[in-house]
């Protein structure tokens, strides 16, 4: 069997691609794909009101409203808001941590951080989010450990989002970063010091350009993540953010849905473009 | 590499031709069927409806509310049909709509502001009440209701009423409120700024219309369901200023329980079932006393719910034994006193725990009722004597969002 | 790099804080789990391992392990097979449409789970008209994790060369011997890595899982989200919380073991240290592990 497929697959190098692609194209073009097509078509569509019943006739009301409704802009802006913000403060926590691990640790040290800094990826996202739910409750331990400072805790809202988010995508910024840093070979550090350059300049004019890129893989994560996220608005907060509204409107009006998660996806693949053209693909 | 770079435009070309053929294949109205009209009858079929009860399937998958489907009366009645209860616990209507939508349910506790929808979408079948024997002594003022029966054909079996409480910390709120202004008045409710908790749902915006109703008797408004623009933008913008002052829309029984045993809601509207499970629990919660019938000075907005059952059901006749057995006296008792709620059932008060809990309930009460206006679906077309034109559900449901913010 | 010592001790102390904001959440939720009161109050009034107790007696939390477990695997299984089949299609090709199907296969990690989701669950039931099982989860867990494995074998292919498997075939090995006996072999640990990641992928995943998921069967995450706002189950899912925690020592370490094993030989870009080859592997899978 197996000289059989040799002999058919010598010289005929197209047949063994594409015998190998037939099956997982199968899945990801016509099932997965397909279904984002038909999802995406349903966006065209509208409902009658009282029967919930889809009118399949091609009709532009559902963006008139995304874009003509106050709320629903204003929901778009607080959810990129939130995204930009998230993926700044990730970057500022992430880049010191990164920066140790990949410059500064010894060998051991080094290990033992890459396993402290993968574990909590490992432990369930309803869990973290939970913990996070539990630490600003009125009780809880925020608000205990700010009370002798005459502080009050965040409590539920939007500083309660961003402060969710920013901990549940730290560990995707970390690891680019990380990984970008690593690639920058010592000798050029140890050149630009020996030129005459203070470590700090050194860091601003060799190792930040250089690990820019990789910044930039961290941030796609970060961005994207948040920008499609329900569980996590929803369980700390009463603000409608992108993904809270087409859960919502998924049960009474899913054209609408569809074509509110048309946002983020065009908002994704948009962003994924810029992070090509700077390079952040090669740190994925 | 040039022919890397190549290959990716010829991709992006053909990727953005597929999606052009795509979107005109969706002009045509052609592409594939996820429409959401079920099968059997639509509006007023009689098709779909069971004419013989035959064998039980082995078992009924139910979407209901929290606390109407327990072990306390499920395990009874799975010995003695053989049809095992599969329960889903929705918080809200729409989300049993869409459950329904599913098809992969048998039946529903659908309250007025679901089961029009479920009807005009024909997600549910007509009820034979001849197979359903302990329908006849339901009482006689939730038969042939506008909510469970649809061009004289009855589409459900009723299970119980109840009005919307309004519970409060009895720690935190004193003297006990005894008006909806606790939670609705911009100045009385400030005082309770992030500490108020609301249904997350468009019909919190009848709470408003009914406030309104007492307290701007200038709007005119005698439906709280039945609005015409004026006064739908005046209850849009009374919840809008709530909004300010709302701690947290619960959108499920156990998240509102969650917030008033941690402290951050103190007072809202409820359901008798969180408020008796608070109270199980030790925690210091009060609500207007039964005999008031837990009602504000200004009336309640409340549910009537009734079991409808599935145009799509796999195990009609064991969703047939079940709506029998739930209004059966015994079990209809357990329920409403479990829940908190009057019963259906005319015997179930002969079986209550509680010998006065029908009186306490209004159970026997037409005229209480009166001032429980039940949810229901806001249609643009209002009934005799109402406003020319009122707002229809999507209107509703439009403003609850934009009141959200 | 030369740092001063005041730098040094800044840098330590970013990272320590950094470090103390990952674990107190967890510590938070492992102190929850011990906590006599079921109420959310801190600090808590006592000791307990009485959640515990209900978490290992809790039936519906073990069928719900069960399900989950089960998914996984299977997901993981089919991931595995596609994602090979990707790898091995695109790291030993040049052709049209290359770039195309790199991009094609992280859509479903790239798009926000809830379009994934919906999408899937729409033509399940509209389209084909089946009902949601346990298989039509699999499939929508399979989808995304397929980029999981795929990045792993591909980096792993690119570092090794082609040359290998054109001396095998000039040996005279046919396609499947020297598959078997070349390919395989450089790419097993990366295969394993990717298998592991994916794996943990399905058993967190929960936005594709509620739609997916039929009215009688529940994941483990969808009982954690379902007792998430009872009262009385709430330190059991805290106790089962942490136990998930403890048990994922394991694979993280295994992970690495395996990431850090034998690096490419011949093909580009080797001398790497222990940890390079993980962290491409493991950042992969960051845009998975979360919310999807």
């Amino acid at each position: 069997m197996g000289r059989r497929l040799a002999g058919l697959f010598y010289n005929r190098p197209k047949l063994q691609l594409g015998a190998l692609l037939s099956a997982p194209m199968a899945w990801l073009v016509i099932l997965y794909l397909g279904s984002l097509v038909i999802l995406l078509i349903t966006a065209f569509w509208t409902v009658e009101p009282l029967s919930g019943d889809v009118i399949k006739e091609f009709s532009l009301h559902n963006f008139e409203e995304l874009v003509n409704v106050p709320v629903y802009r204003d929901i778009i802006w607080r959810t990129v808001r939130t995204a930009i913000l998230v993926t700044l403060t990730d970057a500022i926590i992430a880049f010191p941590i990164a920066f140790f691990m990949a410059k500064v640790a010894g060998r051991k040290t080094k290990a033992i951080l890459v396993v402290a800094v993968l574990m909590p990826l490992w432990s369930s996202y309803l869990v973290k989010v939970l913990a996070w739910r539990e630490m600003i409750t009125e009780h809880g331990i925020i608000n205990w450990a700010l009370e002798p400072l005459g502080l009050h805790g965040p409590g539920e809202g939007l500083v309660a989002v961003w402060l969710v988010f920013t901990y549940l995508w730290l560990p995707f910024m970390i690891l680019p970063i990380f990984a970008g840093l690593e690639r920058i070979p010592n000798s050029l550090i140890s050149a630009s010091e020996d030129l005459g350059a203070s470590p700090f300049t050194t860091f601003r004019r060799v190792i930040l350009p250089l690990a820019f890129p990789a910044v930039v893989a961290g941030s796609i994560f970060t961005f994207s993540l948040t920008l499609g996220d329900y569980i996590a608005p929803a369980l700390v907060s009463n603000d409608q953010f992108i993904g809270t509204s087409i859960r919502a409107s998924i049960t009474n009006n899913q054209p609408f849905a569809a074509a509110f998660a048309l946002v983020p996806i065009v908002v994704v693949i948009a962003y994924l473009g810029v992070a090509r053209r700077l390079g952040a693909f090669e740190h994925v | 590499m040039r022919r890397d770079g190549h290959s990716a435009r010829t991709a992006w070309l053909i990727a953005s031709g597929l999606v052009a053929f795509m979107l005109v294949l969706a002009g045509c109205g052609g592409g594939d069927d996820t429409g959401t009209t079920g099968g059997g009858g639509g509006e007023g079929e009689t098709s779909g409806e069971l004419q013989k009860l035959g064998k039980g399937e082995g078992e009924v998958n139910l979407i209901s509310w929290a606390g109407y489907v327990e072990e306390e009366w499920t395990k009874p009645f799975e010995a003695e049909s053989g049809c095992k209860v599969n329960n889903k616990v929705a918080g809200t209507s729409d989300e049993m709509v869409q459950l329904m939508e599913t098809g992969q349910y048998d039946g529903v506790s659908a309250s007025g502001n679901a089961s029009a929808r479920l009807w005009a979408a024909g997600e549910v079948d007509p009820v034979n009440t001849d197979l359903v024997p302990n329908y006849k002594t339901v009482f006689p003022d939730l038969k042939d209701q506008v909510y469970n029966t649809f061009e004289g054909v009855p589409y459900g079996i009723p299970h119980g009423r109840g009005a919307n409480l309004l519970m409060w910390n009895s720690d935190k709120v004193k003297p006990g409120p005894k008006s909806w202004n606790v939670t609705l008045d911009p100045k009385v409710a400030a005082k309770f700024k992030g500490h108020i908790s609301q249904y997350d749902d468009p019909m919190s915006i009848a709470e408003g219309a009914l406030y309104l109703m007492n307290h701007e008797p200038d709007l005119g408004i005698e439906d709280p369901y039945e609005l015409n623009e004026e006064q739908f933008d005046a209850a849009v913008e009374l919840m809008k200023e709530q909004k300010a002052n709302v701690g947290e829309y619960w959108a499920s029984a156990e998240e509102q329980i969650n917030g008033f045993a941690n402290g951050s809601n103190q007072v809202g509207t409820t359901w008798q079932y969180q408020y008796f499970l608070l109270k199980g629990e030790g925690e210091p919660v009060a609500a207007s006393p039964a005999s008031q019938g837990f009602l504000p000075e200004e009336g309640a907005t409340g549910w009537s719910d009734t079991w409808m059952i599935s145009s799509k059901a796999k195990h009609p006749n064991c969703m047939y034994m079940w709506m029998n057995y739930i209004i059966s006296p015994k079990a209809n008792a357990q329920v409403a006193e479990y829940f908190g709620e009057a019963p259906a059932q005319e015997k179930a008060c002969a079986e209550t725990k509680n010998p006065n809990f029908c009186e306490e309930y209004h159970a026997e009460d037409p005229e209480f009722w009166k001032r429980v206006w039940y949810w229901r679906t806001p249609l643009a077309e209002c009934e005799e004597g109402g406003p020319e034109e009122c707002m229809d559900y999507n209107d509703w449901v439009r403003a609850w969002t934009e009141i959200k913010g | 790099m030369r740092l001063s010592k005041r730098a040094k001790a800044l840098l330590g102390l970013a990272v320590a804080a950094g470090l103390a904001f990952i674990y107190i959440p967890l510590l938070v939720i492992a102190v929850q789990a011990f906590n006599e009161s079921k109420i959310l109050k801190w600090p808590p009034p006592g000791f307990t391992f009485e959640w515990f107790e209900k978490a290992f007696e809790s039936e519906s939390a073990r069928e719900a392990l069960l399900t989950s477990v089960e998914a996984g695997l299977v997901a993981t299984a089919i991931a595995i097979l596609l994602g090979t089949l990707i790898s091995l299609a695109l790291a030993r090709n040049r052709f049209f449409g290359r770039e195309a199907i790199s991009f094609l296969v992280i859509i479903p990690i790239a798009l926000p789970g809830i379009v994934t989701g919906v999408a899937l669950s729409n033509t399940f039931t509209q389209v084909l008209g089946i009902s949601l099982t346990l298989m039509t989860v699999i499939i929508g867990h399979a989808t995304f994790c397929i980029v999981v494995v795929y990045n792993n074998v591909v980096a792993r292919l690119r570092r090794t060369s082609g040359s290998f498997e054109e001396a095998s075939a000039d040996l005279g090995a046919d396609t499947w011997q020297t598959f078997r006996y070349v390919t395989f072999p450089s790419m097993r640990t990366a295969l394993a890595a990717g298998a592991l990641l994916a794996f943990a992928l399905s058993f967190d995943e929960i936005i594709v899982t509620t739609f997916t998921i039929g009215a009688g069967e529940e994941t483990l995450p969808i009982w954690i989200f379902r007792n998430l706002f009872r009262p009385n189950q709430l330190p059991i899912v805290d106790a089962v919380a942490v136990i998930l925690i403890l048990l994922s020592i394991i694979p993280v370490y295994i992970a690495h073991r395996l990431s850090s094993d034998e690096g490419g030989v011949g093909g580009r870009g080797g001398g790497t240290t222990a940890a390079t080859p993980a962290a491409p592997a493991t950042v992969a899978e960051a845009e998975a592990t979360a919310a999807h």
